[in-house]
């Protein structure tokens, strides 16, 4: 063979190749379906059809969400505890994205921790409103006539300003064709796609439909949650539970986290852990900090529910044409689910745009940012077993208290403790940042010197003062 | 007045950065609005601009060790979010593309400035 005969062969295997990869490329007319009307599904087509118009590129994108959150209770809720992050809530506004005020029902500036033995509260470190509490639907039972907007809704809004489509179908089935994502509908029709980006969460139907297509999308390991909401006037919430939000160290047996989240005329009670029952509800329910704390047995709980939370990553949440995102994919552990579902969304997103749709692009330019948040969630279950040894100890509440009442207290003094509690609480920083808060010599000093202090019998007798919140 | 909820109100008149003193963070008006101005070293101030909600300001400082270039405040009641130099540094090693909504706002800057450059070019030939 000649040279040239070579290099023709090479030219036509380089052809070929390039003529493979563009045809995994979106192009002008491209069509893409989201699977799921919520934060993940919203943040996706949002940055999608933000940057494809920065590039002249004309895009179909469906959102397929059967469900309006403009009705409020079970059918235009979406179970969720609904925080915004305060590092969520900054990079939405230096992506120029505002929370208006009818959507957030609370912008909450610091967190009250409730041991047995004392409270305090910590404030945020800038003392600023950086945290949103806000339903993800149109609000409880009960909330249907107050000026509440869906958080849900007003990301699905963004979307349609772009131009993007909300489709109120259900969808059915999901299969290839041609090498195409096929989406059957409830009607009895369906529709071909170049990408179908799945965004609809575990409690979704949808995602055992993923079971029938070829390739490992072996589903993520789930628990389940408990959500309550409590309806009373607006003054009588703001009287009780303030402008923070509460949290409670425990001492009971498979307790892991609990928090009430006040939300103008409602207060949200969450509650996560892996081993999570009713029976586990009622002790939390009745314990004495609780009942201090909100009185559960006089405000009438109105809206509750179980839902299914994600605990783990899907191990492959991509393929040729295919990509998970958000609570379908992989999520940050028991915290800032919002934060992940914008991060692994947008992370899509700019992966399909600019590299392509294949499993081979998701995998060299998407999965580096769910592995992210994997790595992280490892040191968050390290995290996590830690602060159960220590809360399951009346010492080490003892010393986590003093600790963070004297950081609190004193002007100027590192606030090793208090960052790490609003850290943990508010999800605002990567557990591994946490970690490594942990690992300084100042925390480690002040802790031992904490728990020395706990240890003396004065100590039993001394105040503990709650700051006003 | 307020169309965001969150962040921090600033009263009519109120210092949000003052030109000069060192800053590590950069801010988002979330509602109200805030003026942008300058002093003179014989202390007058110049008015620069209004920034209404969604606008930022004071992200000079995220990407140089320099004083603030200008003193903002409040011009009426105004709400005003802090974002940290780190949360923002941070996020922008994981997504550098968010750095386009941010230089999209700097670069209509510069063209605004570059107008009023050649504009007083004009004033003086």
């Amino acid at each position: 063979m000649s040279l040239s005969g070579q290099q023709s062969v090479a030219d036509s295997f380089s052809q070929l190749v390039e003529d493979g990869e563009k045809e995994f490329n979106l192009r002008d007319g491209s069509r893409i379906a989201v699977v799921g009307g919520g934060p993940a599904g919203s943040f996706f087509s949002y940055f999608l059809l933000n940057m494809a118009e920065a590039i002249d590129l004309d895009l179909t994108v469906d959102i397929f969400e059967p469900r309006s959150f403009k009705y409020c209770g079970p059918a235009g809720c979406n179970h969720c505890g609904g925080i915004v992050s305060e590092s969520l809530v900054q990079i939405l506004a230096a992506e120029g994205i505002v929370l208006p005020r009818s959507v957030v029902q609370r912008g909450v500036e610091s967190y009250v921790v409730h041991m047995d033995v004392g409270d305090v509260a910590i404030e945020s470190p800038v003392h600023e409103q950086r945290i949103a509490a806000l339903y993800r639907g149109n609000g409880p039972r009960d909330g249907c006539d107050t000026d509440l907007e869906s958080f849900d809704d007003f990301l699905q809004g963004m979307v349609r300003e772009k131009g993007g489509n909300v489709v109120r179908k259900l969808i059915t089935g999901v299969e290839f064709r041609d090498g195409r994502p096929f989406l059957d509908f409830a009607d009895g029709e369906g529709e071909a796609y170049d990408l179908v980006t799945v965004a609809a969460g575990v409690n979704s139907k949808f995602i055992s439909l993923l079971d029938n297509l070829p390739g490992d999308y072996e589903p993520p390991k789930t628990t389940r949650g408990y959500i309550c909401e409590f309806h009373s006037s607006k003054e009588e919430i703001l009287r009780i539970l303030g402008r923070s939000v509460h949290v409670f160290l425990l001492s009971i047996p498979r307790f892991e986290f609990a928090a009430i989240i006040p939300k103008g005329e409602f207060a949200t009670v969450v509650m996560v852990g892996e081993d999570l029952d009713q029976e586990l509800v009622h002790a939390f329910l009745n314990d004495p900090v609780v009942r201090r704390t909100f009185p559960t047995d006089k405000v009438p709980c109105v809206c509750s529910c179980s839902p299914l939370i994600n605990l783990g990553a899907r191990k492959r949440p991509y393929g040729d044409r295919i990509v998970m995102i958000g609570d379908s994919g992989i999520t940050r552990l028991y915290k800032d689910g919002i934060g992940a579902s914008f991060r692994t969304g947008k992370a899509a997103a700019t992966t399909a745009l600019f590299h392509g749709v294949s499993g081979k692009d998701f995998e060299q330019h998407y999965w580096p940012t769910c592995k992210r948040i994997v790595n992280d969630n490892r040191v968050g279950k390290v995290m996590f077993a830690t602060n159960a040894i220590m809360k399951n100890s009346r010492l080490t509440r003892k010393a986590m208290l003093r600790m963070s009442q004297n950081e609190q207290d004193s002007a100027g003094a590192k606030p090793h403790m208090s960052s790490l509690l609003w850290n943990m609480f508010t999800g605002s920083a990567p557990y591994v940042d946490m970690f490594r808060g942990t690992m300084h010599p100042g925390f480690i000093y002040n802790l031992l010197k904490s728990v020395t202090l706990s240890l003396l019998p004065e100590s039993d007798s001394a105040p503990v003062k709650k700051k006003a919140v | 007045m307020v169309r965001g909820a969150l962040g921090k109100v600033y009263k009519d008149g109120e210092e949000i950065i003052r030109q000069g003193k060192p800053g590590e963070s950069m801010y988002v008006v979330q509602g109200g609005r805030v003026e942008v101005l300058q002093h003179s070293k014989k202390g007058r101030e110049q008015h620069l601009a209004y920034l209404e909600a969604g606008d930022f300001f004071g992200e000079m400082a995220v990407f140089e060790k320099e004083v603030r270039s200008a003193t903002v405040r409040a011009a009426g009641e105004a709400r005003v979010l802090k974002v940290d130099k780190k949360t923002l540094l941070t996020r922008l090693r994981e997504d550098p593309l968010l750095a386009v909504n941010l230089l999209k706002t700097m670069s209509h800057r510069i063209r605004e400035l570059d107008r009023e450059v050649s504009h007083h070019k004009k004033v003086r030939l």
